[in-house]
């Protein structure tokens, strides 16, 4: 082995063993990984900030490690990239904002630590829509990202730069954060696994807040079992995060391989028909999904039907908590300790001036839909009613989970569109949420698996979601795992790929 | 009264910054003063991704308090945001706690001077809530920049509201002292008005003598020293008893009060208030304090100022001694450690509160740095008590304690041949030898110039070294001058 083609090939879960093995070494996992960043860059922009000297230097310590004999961590020598909201010591961090541009973290993120000690290498930093707001990766005062699968058109959002990479093989794994739905929806546009867990099962120590209540940030891969990997090495309690829940952390990787030999035996899958009616349901989305099901019965699950009596508020509530949250978080970048400062006069033109300048339009949108919200005068009417209606959604999900162990529905209402052609829409860029925001909303951990492509050109990757009680994440990856057994979307490669070998 | 015509509303909002290692939210270093920006991590900046994971030593000692006051403990409270722009708020907001409070209910209790027969009397003051909160960073401004202090950031602070039930300038600065000797008490704070860990705003409001309503109340901030505090709430009340005098009406506003010109002063009114936009804090759970909590404070509380002075008065001292003992824990502790015979309760405290202190105030040392034990204060007070020792040389014998703690006073009694002289006879033959040696003074006694009297006694204590027991010796110079005068009346007679 050794050809770069090769190990660009194998799955994360497959570099680790082989570089456990000694049939790999870190180092030209990490350099193979590295040229293939430097050829597709131009055309993709998944990345911020490529960390080249940081990622070999990781790479030649797990091969010195193996050398001297010392055990490796379950990542050892994996590359893998994080989303700009995740805080990286000594590495610029921007959530892509231009109000960050230059922050350089002085501490360290529980996800760059964790995984360090894990032994993966970090190749860099993706771009995503700023602060997490945005479905396309459209709202960014930088390059916004190209979808592998059609270089036109958008890779998704708020993880686009995530998603996009790690369907390019530019990274072997990436971590993505999903407050709305921003890891399943791009990695649904991208043919990937993204896993958002259980509310507090990660750590958000370190990762910008966009919406406390609902932030999580989980594994974006090429397979069902590499997320099951990196969950492994994300989950757990951490004293640096109050929310963070202090529950024992299961072998994920062992609910896949399970899930993949022995299938799904039974369980029961809850599928809310009244969903599927909704305006705006693409055909092939709504195709792909059936075809899904099938697979899903295939593998000795038994559908049934259920209801979320509240499922058409779910939009409307999130976007109420969301940004009152976010108008909130995002009250700290004032220009005065950090970040960009745009100099004033007085002390409220600085502010101004350094807001004004330093967040995007749609950023601005939300402050000001937050702040509007969250008036005395305005907050029993929006926030103290978004925060009854939560209470039910939840309680839906909860009464659901009374008659079947997962709910699967579409990840996103439509495949990926062109660049631009919705950016002056946010109404309908909000509603593409519909499938995703509830499980924010409730707490609960969902995934989106490759379910096929789209019938016409360009040929576009669709995905499907499941969702899981509370901390049901093995449950979960085994049946997204029985799922994948039965099909080899997930081994298809981009176009741009193909034509470079 | 200087403004008879309407009645004085006061309410206090007290802050109390919590005495712990670390501050309310962070696992930074937290202490008075320091160099600036020295006390600070990246939750005290408000760097981006940092989380608050609320201090459980600042919430028990938070909890004290609220079992120490009476309150009601919420089992469940939450923390909410309160959102304005300024350099020292790091994150655009402060962490604290809105409408549901760890604390509600409860009093502080005040001395009642109305009630003059009774020193010990006491006036409650119902408190509304008390809650937790981080403190902001400190701005200086200069005349060209303004500077910012973050050490300060993120303090824990309690906020302890009163009602409205304090009714002069004097009451509310009794709430403030009483305030600072509970939290003094229970450990949880330096509570010191001038170092600013103990903070005042007061919402003063009039009304005619009387009347059931509320009058329009002003809220005088940053109240910062007991004097500020009392001269404020009386400027701002002439403020609106003369306004109320002219038919005008009191505008609800804040205010702040300026020392120099001894006056109250409009920052903003009700209309220019901001709307601080509450609402529950997302980055942390609900704080749950459990009824295993609560037991295991109220297991360590204190006894608390008012019920220890009433045990002193009821040991027979003075309820001005009994407020010296209980104005500082360790000085009341102090007592009741030496406390080994109620009988002595007195010698004792004038031992304490005399000698003791005055010694410890000339060493600039506090009743916790005391050389003297307990013990060893008791057993000279026992040795003054039983005839052992005069005052005068107990006094002497302290002074050597103090000095060097490794002796205790009978060690010191015996090494030194201190032992008071109450040997009636030794003592008669003492007094005969003095007066035999000063004809003169005699002569002047027996003339009938009492005074000399003293100079006869000085004699003797001199002569015995100060051992001679005093009364002994004034009872033998009565003997001695009654037998003179006997035997001159013999030969007049």
């Amino acid at each position: 082995m050794g050809a770069a083609g090769d190990i660009l090939e194998l799955s994360a879960r497959g570099l680790a063993a082989a570089i456990r093995g000694g049939e790999l070494s870190a180092s030209e996992v990490a350099r193979a990984y590295l040229e293939q960043i430097d050829a597709l860059e131009p055309s993709l922009h998944a990345y911020r900030r490529v960390t080249p000297e940081l990622a070999l230097a990781q790479a030649a310590a797990v091969d010195d490690a193996r050398r001297a004999g010392q055990a490796l961590g379950p990542l050892a020598g994996v590359p893998v990239a994080l989303k700009d909201i995740f805080v990286t010591e000594g590495v610029e961090t921007t959530s892509g904002s231009a109000i960050l541009a230059g922050w350089i973290p002085p501490y360290q993120g529980a996800h760059a630590r964790r995984l360090a000690e894990a032994g993966a290498v970090l190749l860099g930093k993706l771009t995503m829509d700023e602060f997490g707001m945005g479905s396309a990766n459209e709202n960014t005062p930088f390059e916004p990202v190209h979808n592998p699968w059609a270089l036109s058109h958008v890779a998704g959002g708020s993880s686009g730069g995530s998603a996009a990479a790690v369907a390019a093989r530019s990274c072997a794994l990436a971590l993505g954060s999903d407050t709305g739905g921003s890891i399943r929806q791009p990695a649904s546009l991208c043919n990937l696994v993204g896993l958002k867990p259980t509310y507090g099962r990660v750590s958000r120590h370190g990762m910008i807040a966009f919406a406390s209540s609902l932030d999580q940030a989980g594994p974006m891969a090429r397979e069902v079992g590499d997320a099951a990997l990196a969950l492994g090495v994300l989950a757990g309690a951490d004293p640096l995060d109050a929310t963070s829940l202090d529950a024992p952390v299961p072998d994920y990787l062992a609910a896949v391989d399970q899930g993949a030999r022995g299938g799904l035996d039974g369980a029961k899958i809850g599928v809310h028909r009244g969903a599927l009616e909704l305006e705006g349901l693409d055909a092939d989305v709504r195709a792909r999904f059936e075809a899904s099901l099938t697979r899903l019965e295939d593998a000795g699950a038994r559908v049934v039907d259920i209801e979320l009596p509240h499922f058409e508020h779910a939009v409307a509530t999130y976007y109420v908590l969301a940004t009152a949250e976010a108008s909130s978080n995002l009250a700290r970048y004032d220009g005065v300790r950090y970040g960009h400062r745009s100099a004033a006069d007085s002390l409220r033109q600085t502010y101004e001036a350094t807001r004004h300048d330093g967040f995007g339009p749609e950023v601005k949108r939300r402050i000001l839909l937050g702040t509007f919200v969250l008036r005395a005068e305005s907050y029993a009417d929006y926030y103290g009613r978004a925060m009854k209606v939560r209470t039910l959604i939840a309680r839906d999900y909860a009464r659901a989970f009374e008659r079947c162990d997962l709910i699967a529905s579409p990840t996103a209402p439509i495949p990926s569109w062109p660049l631009g052609a919705k950016i002056d829409d946010p109404l309908a860029l909000y509603l593409l949420d519909m499938f995703t925001i509830g499980a924010n909303l409730a707490g609960l951990p969902a995934i989106s698996i490759p379910a096929g492509f789209t019938s016409a050109a360009p040929r576009l990757p669709i995905g499907v979601q499941l969702i899981g009680p509370r901390l049901a994440e093995p449950a979960l990856l085994g049946a997204a795992a029985a799922h994948e057994a039965r099909c080899d979307w997930h081994r298809e490669q981009p176009q741009l790929l193909e034509a470079r070998a | 009264m200087p403004i008879p015509d309407y009645e004085v509303v006061i309410g206090l909002e007290v802050h109390c910054q919590l005495a712990t290692a670390t501050k309310m939210f962070s696992a930074c270093a937290c202490s008075i003063g320091g160099e600036p920006n020295t006390r600070i991590d990246a939750y005290t900046l408000g760097l981006p991704g940092t989380l608050p994971v609320p201090n459980r030593v600042a919430v028990d000692h938070a909890l004290r308090l609220a079992l120490v006051l009476g309150c009601e403990v919420q089992p469940l409270s939450r923390w909410a945001r309160k959102h304005y722009f300024y350099p020292d708020l790091p994150k655009g907001y402060q962490i604290t706690q809105s409408d549901q409070p760890y604390a509600t209910g409860g009093a502080i209790e005040i001395p009642d001077h109305a009630a003059a027969d009774d020193p010990l009397a006491t006036k409650r003051i119902p408190l509304q809530r008390i809650h937790m909160e981080e403190d902001a960073g400190k701005s200086t401004h200069t005349g060209e920049h303004s500077l910012v202090d973050y050490n300060r950031a993120g303090a824990p602070l309690v906020e302890i509201v009163s009602l409205p039930a304090l009714r002069s300038a004097a009451e509310a600065a009794d709430y403030m002292r009483e305030l600072r000797t509970i939290v003094r008490y229970l450990g949880i704070s330096e509570a010191n008005m001038e170092e600013g860990t103990l903070r005042c705003d007061a919402n003063v409001s009039l009304r005619a003598w009387g009347a059931a309503e509320l009058g329009t109340r002003c809220e005088i901030k940053n109240l910062n020293s007991f004097k500020f505090l009392e001269a404020a709430i009386q400027a701002e009340v002439r403020r609106q008893a003369d306004l109320l005098d002219r038919g005008e009406p009191v505008v609800q506003s804040t205010m702040s009060y300026d020392p120099g010109r001894d006056q109250t002063k409009v920052m903003r009114t009700k209309e220019a208030a901001a709307d601080y936009r509450y609402f529950p804090e997302p980055d942390m759970p609900p704080l749950r304090i459990d009824a295993a909590w609560i037991a295991a404070a109220q297991a360590e509380l204190p006894r608390l100022p008012w019920p220890r002075r009433r045990e002193l008065v009821a040991l027979g001292l003075t309820a001005y001694d009994a407020g010296v003992l209980t104005a500082e824990r360790e000085l009341a502790d102090y007592f009741d450690a030496a406390l080994d015979d109620p009988s002595r309760a007195k010698a004792l405290c004038n031992w304490i509160t005399g000698e003791l202190l005055k010694l410890l105030n000339a060493s600039e040392r506090g009743v916790a740095d005391c050389p003297v034990t307990p013990a060893a204060l008791a057993e000279l007070v026992g040795l003054v008590e039983d005839g052992t020792l005069s005052g005068r040389v107990a006094k002497v014998v302290l002074d050597e304690v103090f000095r060097d703690p490794s002796l205790s006073p009978r060690a010191i009694v015996e090494r030194d041949g201190l032992r008071q002289v109450s040997d009636a006879d030794a003592i008669t033959a003492m007094v005969r030898e003095v007066v035999e040696q000063h004809p003169e003074q005699l002569a002047q006694l027996l003339a009938g110039k009492d005074k000399v009297r003293g100079f006869f006694v000085g004699q003797v204590m001199r002569a015995s070294q100060g051992r001679a027991n005093p009364q002994l010796v004034q009872r033998a110079l009565a003997t001695v001058l009654d037998e003179l005068r006997a035997a001159r009346g013999e030969v007049e007679d």
